[in-house]
């Protein structure tokens, strides 16, 4: 059971990702790729996409856990993703905030709650 | 959808004893569609709730979380390189259970420690202390996010089970019952309308034979008249019979 453990992905900035690291999710698989992405100013909106589709192919990922200002960059890739798996979670990060309204999951889980279940 | 939709089949009895067996089958099944479809909106609306609380209390976890990473950084300087290229394998894993909800498997997530700490010596000239809360409140948000992850999966399927659960409910309501029930009031008239040809048929053929009847007896009557008529001899009404050998 030991080798069908999925791991725990993560894309997030620096602080985020360091976190989690340490947190103990990181693994390099033997083609020494690595399962998390940290965003920094300059990575281009490309390499966060690429990236994230392919932990989305990843085998072996089961959670992707990705700050939400990131989420907000690639919306149109997180809303194409329906399978149920690999479930896709969106985080705050230390700059920005949790915004409910947002997230994908919430977002189509609108229109079922009133002002009150959000608070 | 025209009113003339329904289902081919010969309208006979036999046909209408399968139709009515079908519409109450189909009956049957949406109600129990039904039924289904309440159970899992049950749930639904539980891990909705859960959904909101979780998220909600992540906020605060991961708050926390960041927080002492800034303490740490503060007293052990910045080790974010040192932790992001020391990368090995991962101690924290998950694994997927299954749970089941009227006939829907939904993926439960557990996690696990697998292996050591690899980051044992980070912080070990200054900010052990530091260090070490940090990754205790970052355990404890892997912890939170496996479990809203497994919430959030349990979520997406359900919404699909659900829509599709509906959908069924809603065909056989409104496209295979009136289909069904069209099909049925079809052979209803057909039979009544054959039952209706049947006894004009006969009302015809006893008015047909009156008139035959009436016919002949009115050109016997005309030939009686004319004295040509005699009745054909009744064998048993003659009294004496002759012998025809012995005498």
């Amino acid at each position: 059971m030991a080798g069908r453990g999925k791991l725990i992905a993560v894309m997030g900035d620096e602080d985020t990702v360091t976190g989690f690291l340490l947190g103990g999710v990181g693994e390099l698989n033997k083609h020494r790729k690595p399962n998390f992405l940290v965003v920094e100013k300059d990575t281009s909106l490309t390499e966060i996409e690429e990236t994230f589709r392919s932990f989305l192919s990843r085998e072996d990922i089961g959670i992707i856990l990705i700050n939400q200002f990131i989420a907000e960059l690639i919306r149109h890739v997180l809303d194409a993703h329906t399978r149920s798996l690999p479930a896709v979670l969106e985080i705050p990060s230390k700059e920005h905030p949790y915004d409910a309204a947002k997230d994908s999951i919430l977002r189509r889980a609108r229109g079922m709650f009133t002002a009150e279940d959000l608070r | 959808m025209s009113g003339k939709d329904r289902i081919e089949i010969f309208p006979s009895r036999m046909a209408q004893t399968i139709m009515k067996a079908r519409l109450k089958g189909a009956q049957t099944g949406r109600n129990l569609l039904k039924k289904k479809s309440d159970a899992l909106t049950l749930r639904f609306r539980q891990i909705l709730k859960k959904i909101i609380e979780t998220k909600m209390l992540m906020g605060e976890v991961m708050r926390e979380a960041a927080f002492s990473l800034a303490e740490a950084k503060f007293t052990a300087g910045d080790f974010s390189t040192t932790v992001i290229q020391n990368v090995n394998k991962a101690q924290v894993k998950i694994r997927a259970k299954k749970d089941n909800v009227a006939g829907v498997t939904l993926p439960v997530f557990e996690h696990y420690q697998e292996g050591g700490d690899s980051y044992e010596l980070t912080g070990l000239a200054r900010g052990g202390e530091q260090l070490a809360k940090l990754k205790r409140n970052y355990a404890k948000a892997v912890e939170l996010l496996v479990e809203l992850a497994s919430l959030q999966t349990s979520f997406v399927t359900l919404d699909e089970a659900i829509k599709i659960t509906n959908r069924r409910v809603n065909a056989i309501e409104h496209v295979i019952i009136p289909r069904i029930e069209r099909t049925l009031s079809y052979i209803i008239t057909e039979l009544d309308e054959r039952e209706r040809e049947e006894f004009y048929r006969l009302k015809k053929i006893q008015e047909k034979k009156k008139i035959l009847k009436e016919k002949n007896e009115r050109e016997r009557a005309l030939r009686k008249a004319a004295g040509g008529e005699h009745e054909p001899a009744n064998l048993l009404a003659e009294e004496k019979d002759e012998d025809l050998l012995f005498e």
